[in-house]
């Protein structure tokens, strides 16, 4: 049954298994384990940018293609939600219309990019995914009409999803169960279906080709293998998954804007992440997002409560000031790229 | 000569701004294996990339079992029956030895017989089968990849000089499998240096000098005549 839902493809080590399972119970049952409204948004981050990356890195590291523009479809799906929100009301349709459309906006475009350009060479394709995801940034911010511009938009979903919502009247282990826990939870199934799905593409038989096509083009071309085929159904597969975690990720917020999801600030968190879980594996992007997301939201804190605690020492709270966080977050992708260079998973499975 | 399955005329190739073919005129025989020889630098292995399509020729025709193949591009080729086993082997390193052989079987699951020849001629492929090919040895690795190119039936094989920098064991072994495919009825056209192991199993020669075929004829003529090898190719080998 496990390898049927993991696809076959094991974590190989122990330590590994034992931090998904650890990861997986913790984000399943996170509305008990923490219930504060900080401890679920940093959960549902995970979920969704777990999926997000993770559909990065079907495209970086089992295909070899370095995008620029994956924050791009992640936007398209989060605008979908949003500009269908805002034209049909907020019923579930729109919320599924929404998403339908971003998804397959998303496909389109993704389908276009890589006729255009995955014939030429790898950093013209990242070149041009860079011009093109600058452009649309560029578009969504002017084009305030549609898009709110700057400003973003709230995005209205139904009642059954908000906090107003109280689907019972005592408490369930303990918490009190609101609309906010069941968007939680569709935060939590929908990415957990979606991984499993990419897990699923990465070892089928297309994965396979993908990871032929990474190591050498040529050999798989003359295999019988249409290297621009498979890799233009890379690039749409992981711009449709992304346009989904994107739309999922507005509903969550009920609220879309440029920098919440089109940024270039969330581009390179994707591209820290999958160095920082690993490449090639669906479960660096697990790892991954945990250790940055984490570090993210609760570094601050954490260095707050260090420098308090080393306060008789000379220099050592000033290194630890909460103001530094960034510095420390740049120390640790560093660390983690010198001691784990094949990333947390490959180091774990043994592979440097 | 048997009916040809593959027949080039007239083949040039350039590779950016150099002309390595310089009208290539060959025809291999079907079920037959045909040695193409020559010096370094004649053109031996532009001569297989460009029948793969991996090089496109700039002019001439190839024909493969009567259809006109030049400029199709390398999948086209491929589907269309040919084998190809590169001079650099070309493994795909991170996959395991496993997924390799699934890969090189495009047209469906691996027929159990061809597992089972495979792994009668290679048995190491059988006991480092889940092992990730990039860990195997040199000579593994040319295993695996002549197993790719015969783990479906095919017209025709191109293989590009196969005993390079194998100890003389490994030697053996790749010639017995090789005379084995050959008993099996396989065309093959194979670029090889060790002439021992050309004369082994060649029924034909094409020699290649400077991007042309110089001589052709049968492989136990040119193995019997030391003067010929040293004027075609500028080395005398061991005279049968």
């Amino acid at each position: 049954m496990i390898r049927l839902f993991l696809s076959g493809d094991h974590p190989q080590s122990r330590v590994l298994a034992a931090l998904l399972l650890v990861i997986l119970v913790t984000l399943a049952f996170a509305p008990f384990l923490f219930p504060g409204t900080r401890s679920l948004e940093t959960a549902a981050r995970i979920c969704i940018f777990i999926v997000l990356v993770a559909s990065y890195d079907l495209l970086l590291g089992y295909a070899g293609i370095v995008s620029f523009a994956h924050t791009m479809f992640f936007g398209m799906g989060a605008y979908g939600v949003a500009i269908a929100t805002q034209r049909m009301g907020t019923g579930y349709d729109a919320l599924i219309t929404g998403t339908v459309a971003g998804t397959a906006l998303a496909a389109v475009f993704a389908l276009g990019i890589a006729l255009f350009s995955l014939r030429v060479r790898a950093i013209f394709f990242a070149m041009i995914t860079l011009a093109i995801a600058s452009a649309v940034g560029v578009l969504v911010s002017q084009l305030s009409g549609i898009t709110g511009g700057e400003d973003g938009m709230n995005i209205r979903i139904p009642r059954e999803l908000t906090p107003a919502f109280r689907p019972f009247d005592e408490p369930v282990m303990g918490l009190r169960i609101t609309g906010r826990h069941l968007n939680y939870y569709l935060v939590f199934f929908s990415c957990l279906i979606m991984f499993l799905v990419l897990l699923r593409v990465v070892n089928s038989p297309f994965g396979r080709v993908l990871q032929a096509i990474r190591e050498n083009a040529f050999r798989a071309e003359a295999i019988g293998y249409r290297v621009v085929y498979y890799r233009a159904m890379a690039t749409v597969l992981s711009a449709a998954v992304a346009a989904l975690a994107g739309a999922v990720f507005a509903i969550w917020l009920r609220y879309v804007g440029p920098a919440t999801t089109l940024g270039v600030e969330i581009m390179l968190d994707i591209l820290l992440i999958v160095v920082i879980g690993g490449m090639g594996t669906m479960y660096g992007a697990v790892i991954g997002t945990v250790v940055f997301v984490l570090a993210q939201n609760y570094l601050k804190d954490w260095m707050g409560g260090a420098s308090d605690a080393t306060s008789f020492l000379p220099l050592v709270p000033d290194l630890l000031n909460p103001d530094r966080w960034l510095m420390w977050l740049g120390i640790l992708f560093i660390l983690s790229v010198y001691f784990f260079p094949s990333g947390v998973v490959g180091r774990l499975r043994g592979k440097a | 000569m048997s009916d040809p399955i593959l027949q080039l005329s007239g083949v040039k190739t350039d590779i950016a701004q150099y002309h390595i073919l310089h009208g290539v005129d060959l025809t291999v025989p079907r079920g037959q294996v045909t040695m193409l020889l020559g010096r370094n630098g004649a053109g031996k292995t532009t001569t297989l990339r460009s029948i793969m399509g991996l090089w496109r020729p700039r002019a001439g025709s190839i024909h493969f079992d009567g259809t006109d193949i030049a400029g199709l591009a390398p999948p086209q080729i491929a589907q269309r029956g040919i084998g190809f086993v590169p001079e650099d082997m070309g493994i795909f390193a991170d996959l395991t030895v496993e997924e390799n052989l699934i890969l090189a079987a495009i047209s469906g699951p691996i027929r159990r017989d061809r597992l089972d020849w495979v792994f009668r001629a290679f048995p190491a492929l059988s006991t480092f089968w889940k092992m990730p090919a990039g860990n195997l040895s040199g000579g593994q690795k040319q295993m695996l990849a002549i197993a790719r190119a015969v783990i479906e039936k095919r017209g025709l094989y191109l293989i590009d000089e196969p005993s390079k920098g194998l100890a003389p064991a490994i030697v053996s072994t790749m010639a017995r499998a090789l005379k084995d495919l050959k008993s099996d009825g396989a065309s093959i056209l194979m670029v090889e240096q060790n002439f021992s192991l050309a004369r082994a199993l060649g029924d034909h020669a094409a020699v290649m000098d400077e991007g042309r075929i110089v001589w052709t004829g049968a492989m136990a003529e040119l193995a019997a005549d030391a003067a010929l090898q040293e004027r075609l190719m500028g080395l005398k080998m061991e005279v049968a």
